[in-house]
Order: C-alpha cells, then structure tokens, then sequence
C-alpha cells in the first residue's frame, strides 16, 4: 500500500490568504444567519416588540398574560349535533361530546383590574377531540376587531401607552393615530354602536378572524364563528359598583346556579366576503349554521385551573380547520407564544380572582 | 491487496448530506421564526415535523455507523487532530439527537400540541409544566446556538484541510465516488 500522495505545501503567503479567505466565507454564513434572524433589522416588528409594546402599555406582572390578565378558569363539554359535519371533516363536528377547557378574562395588561362592562370581555375554549387532537380557539366580545394588520395593532399600543405626566394617553397621539387608521375608525364605531351585556354569562364572543373549514372532500369554505349565549340578553344596569370583582363573582354565581350554555354559530362567507380584514363585518344574511352547545358546568380560580398555563393559541387547529389569508392569525399565533414564553418562567402569585373567591 | 476503504459507505455519505441539508434548512427555520409574525405558523408547521424527521434520521445514522467500517483519517491530522475532530462528531450527533427531544418535550410541558400534519401527532413526553417548559424553552435556544457554531467550526475545518493543508479528509465524505490514490 502506498503513502498518501500530498500536494506540496502552500508558501506562508498564500496560505494566509486562503485562510482568510476561509474566514470571510464563514463570516458570511454567520452573518446570514443572523440576518434571518433579524439582527441587521431592528426597526422590523418581531414577537418580542410587540410584547414588549403591551407590557409598556399595560404594565408588567410577573406570571400573568399579557393581554386579557384578568380571568377565571372553567371546563365543561362541547355537545356536537353534526351539523358542522357536511362543513368540515373535523372531528369535533361529527355528533357527541368532547370535554373543554376555558378561561374567561378581561383584556389589558391588569390582573387586579377593576371589573367593567365596557372592557374587552374574553373567552379561551380548548376542545380535546377523541384522537388527541386539540382545536383552540380565543374570542373576544368585540363585533369586528378594531386593527387590519399587526402593524396597525402595535401602532395603536404605542400611541396609547400612558404619558408619564398625565398618567394617561396623549390624545393628540391617539387623534393621529385614527386620522391615519380609518378602518380602524369605522370598526370603532361599529363596536360602538354595539350595546354590551350586564355579564359573562350573556355575552356573545366571536372568532373574529376568518377561518377555512374543509371538508371530507377536500372543499374549502370561509368561516367566522360565535359562542351565542343561551342567557337572555340584558343591558347593563346603570347602578354603581363597588366590589372590583363584581362581574367574575356573578359569573361563579350563575355557573354555580346552572351549568351556562352557548350555541356554536358557524357563519359561512361567500366569495365576495373579505377573509384577510377583521375589521368588516360579513353582510346579514350570510348563511349560519348552529353546529352544538358548549356547556361550562365548572369554575375555578387560576390558581387551581389548567387553564392558566395553556396558551389559546387561535392557530391550534384540528385536521378539517385551516387559517385564512387573515394576517392576524400568524402574528396571534406568535404572539401568544412570546406572552406565554415570557410568563411561564416568571413566579406565579394568586389571581384576583383567587382560590377563595371562587369558593365563597 | 485490497486497498483500504477511502470513503463513508455510500448510505452514510447520503445520510450526511440529507442531514447537513435538513440540519441548516432547520437552523435558518428556528432563527427566523422567532422574529417573524407573518410567517411565524408556517415556519412553526415546518420546524416540527423537521425536527423529528431529524431525530429518526440520527438515529438511523448512529445505528448504521456502528455496523459500519469508517475510513482512516489522513495522515496529515495529528493525534490532537483526531481527537478534536472525534469529540466534534460525538458533539453534533448529542446535540442533533437532544435538541428535536428538548423540541418535543418542552411542547409537552407546555401542553401544547405536537402536530405533524393534518391529524397526525406525536404524544406529550413530559407532564404540564410551565417552569419546565421555560427552562427547556432556553435550553432549546442555547443548544441550536451551539449546534450552529459546531457546524461553522466543522465547516471551517473542512475548508482549511481542503484549501490550505490541501489534503483528502474532505473525499472520504464527498458525495461523488472518490477512487483511493
């Protein structure tokens, strides 16, 4: 067997440039990989800047969300009556009951808020589907979400975080803000013209964001989706409230009193109707379909609940359930992750609504 | 004579390369997603399934090394060499095998689910946590950073033995047939 052929050894010089030439090339690799990693762009809005921009206006308290602080934990069960079935293969629509989980909350940043009708009033439901998959969704009282677009959102956080003086949001900021935004002007005032529930147990919250069902054959349609109360609607009374936490302890009251009901309404969009702008609201007479009841037969305080540590990322979604061009959705998906990143690592401290409270 | 075996077998050399392709895709992918609102789902839909169609792939790839007959290292790596060059390997097969793991088990404590695609989906591996998901979380993050510098000192190294000590360490993994001297 013969040695090795070597080549002949490279003069100093030339192998000194070669290693720098060995340099430069890693240093480009490294570099492109901190490009993709938005090193070299930061004014770009990122997770991060965005919880950063809700702590900013919101405050930060360790172990809480940062957005829709404030809740209380309940489970129950979906009942499907099948009707969703002919609209998506997804599990959950076939007839029967899966078990859920839910949290109920305020939005903003304040885990000791003072309860108040006219703050965003949340709901949180996980359903756990028979062959462990899981659809999640996160809705809101809202009719239509006030901004088109992440950047929309974040731009209204920073134009109304508190001015140091006055402890509250420079109005010229704020006046600016929606002489530039009309579409978030006019879903405002749809928002507006919406009178709120006297509860929780009330409300109707909504999907919001369009979604696409797909069905056994592959079709795919546009959807929105609503939790409709079975409780009458009734406004909210005018007299003055002094216990911060008045409005949870009514809900642990009534779902003490009776399990509480919604009916899930599927709203089917047609072609026309606009899938990427939370904004609008579909037409009237768009096609709905009441597809089961969710049923929350338990409540509990944060303390004790799952539901605190679960992030109702709007993106969990079963096989038979897809995003739509929606921009929001990717970013909540996001977003959500860095709120519950951050929280999850942090020392967890009661909640207002705490073990006692819920047990009283 | 039978000349001495010059390359990888050919499965190992394809194993490699399949690996070195998904390996940086899913670097890049882990990186950006992090910072990305817009394509945050979509690069998150592809991390996972990735990730585990890495952790099958290792191991494959460990199993198979140990049936297999690795070629010598030149003569022009020095002892010293050879052990670094060892202990590298020993590094970037721990860190390919541990990070998809650390990937699975903190959605696990997160409660989150691990969705392949469509239906299918892996069971959690670890119980609800939210401070063992913070704490694998960063794990996570500071090993696909170290696992990235192990591929640049790896591919640093190959450059320098290829370019400037001009020698054949790079053919024994070449993906071309490299024919003994």
């Amino acid at each position: 067997m013969s040695a090795e052929k070597q080549p002949a050894p490279l003069n100093s010089g030339r192998a000194l440039v070669r290693a720098g030439v060995i340099g430069v090339i890693l240093l480009c690799i490294a570099g492109g990989f901190l490009y993709l990693g938005g090193w070299f762009s930061p004014n770009a809005l990122t997770p991060a800047r965005f919880v950063d921009a809700f702590e900013r206006a919101g405050g930060v308290f360790a172990g809480f969300r940062r957005n829709h602080a404030k809740g209380v934990g309940v489970s129950g069960y979906f009942e499907s009556n099948g009707q969703g079935a002919r609209l998506s293969k997804a599990v959950v629509f076939r007839p029967g009951r899966v078990p859920v989980i839910g949290r109920f909350s305020f939005g903003g940043g304040d885990p000791h808020v003072a309860d108040a009708p006219n703050m965003v009033r949340g709901l949180g439901v996980l359903f756990r589907l028979p062959d462990g998959e899981e659809w999640r969704t996160a809705m809101v009282n809202l009719p239509v979400f006030p901004f088109q677009t992440p950047q929309d959102f974040y731009d209204n956080l920073v134009a109304s975080q508190p001015d140091p003086k006055t402890g509250k949001p420079d109005p010229e900021k704020m006046a600016a803000f929606g002489a530039s935004h009309p579409a978030t002007v006019r879903a405002l005032g749809i928002i507006q013209s919406h009178a709120p529930s006297s509860g929780f147990d009330n409300t109707a919250f909504n999907s919001l964001n369009a979604f696409r069902f797909i069905d056994a054959a592959g079709g795919s349609i546009p959807v929105r989706w609503s939790l409709a109360p079975v409780e009458a609607f009734a406004r909210v009374t005018a007299a003055a409230q002094t216990d911060k936490n008045y409005m949870f302890d009514t809900l642990i009251a009534s779902i003490r009193q009776h399990p509480l009901q919604w009916h899930l309404i599927v709203t089917i969009g047609k072609p026309e109707d606009p899938t990427n702008d939370a904004t609008v609201a579909w037409p009237d007479g768009r096609e709905q379909v009441d597809v089961g009841t969710l049923t929350l037969d338990h409540i509990e305080s944060e303390e004790t609940s799952s539901a605190r540590d679960i992030n109702f990322d709007p993106l969990v979604l079963p096989s038979g359930m897809a995003p739509s061009d929606d921009p929001l959705l990717s970013a909540r998906s996001a977003i959500y992750s860095q709120s519950f990143t951050r929280r999850a690592g942090e020392t967890k401290t009661p909640s207002a609504i705490s073990a006692a409270e819920v047990g009283k | 004579m039978v000349s001495q075996q010059s390359q990888f077998t050919v499965l190992m050399r394809f194993l490699h390369w399949l690996m070195a392709a998904m390996v940086l895709t899913m670097l890049g992918i882990g990186v950006a997603m992090v910072a990305s609102l817009g394509d945050y789902h979509l690069l998150v839909s592809i991390h996972r399934p990735l990730g585990i169609a890495i952790l099958i792939l290792v191991v494959i790839r460990y199993v198979n090394r140990q049936f297999s007959t690795l070629p010598p290292f030149p003569v022009t790596m020095s002892p010293r060499e050879r052990t670094i060059a060892h202990l590298s390997e020993i590094l970037m097969y721990a860190l390919l095998f541990v990070l998809p793991l650390i990937g699975w088990g903190m959605l696990s404590a997160a409660r989150f689910p691990i969705v392949l695609y469509g239906s299918l989906h892996l069971p959690p591996i670890l119980p609800h946590s939210v401070m063992l998901y913070a704490f694998l979380r960063k794990t996570h993050t500071v090993l696909a950073y170290l696992l990235f510098l192990a591929f640049i000192a790896h591919f640093g190294a190959i450059l320098f033995h290829t370019l400037v000590v001009r020698d054949r360490v790079f053919s024994r993994m070449a993906p071309w047939r490299v024919d003994a001297r």
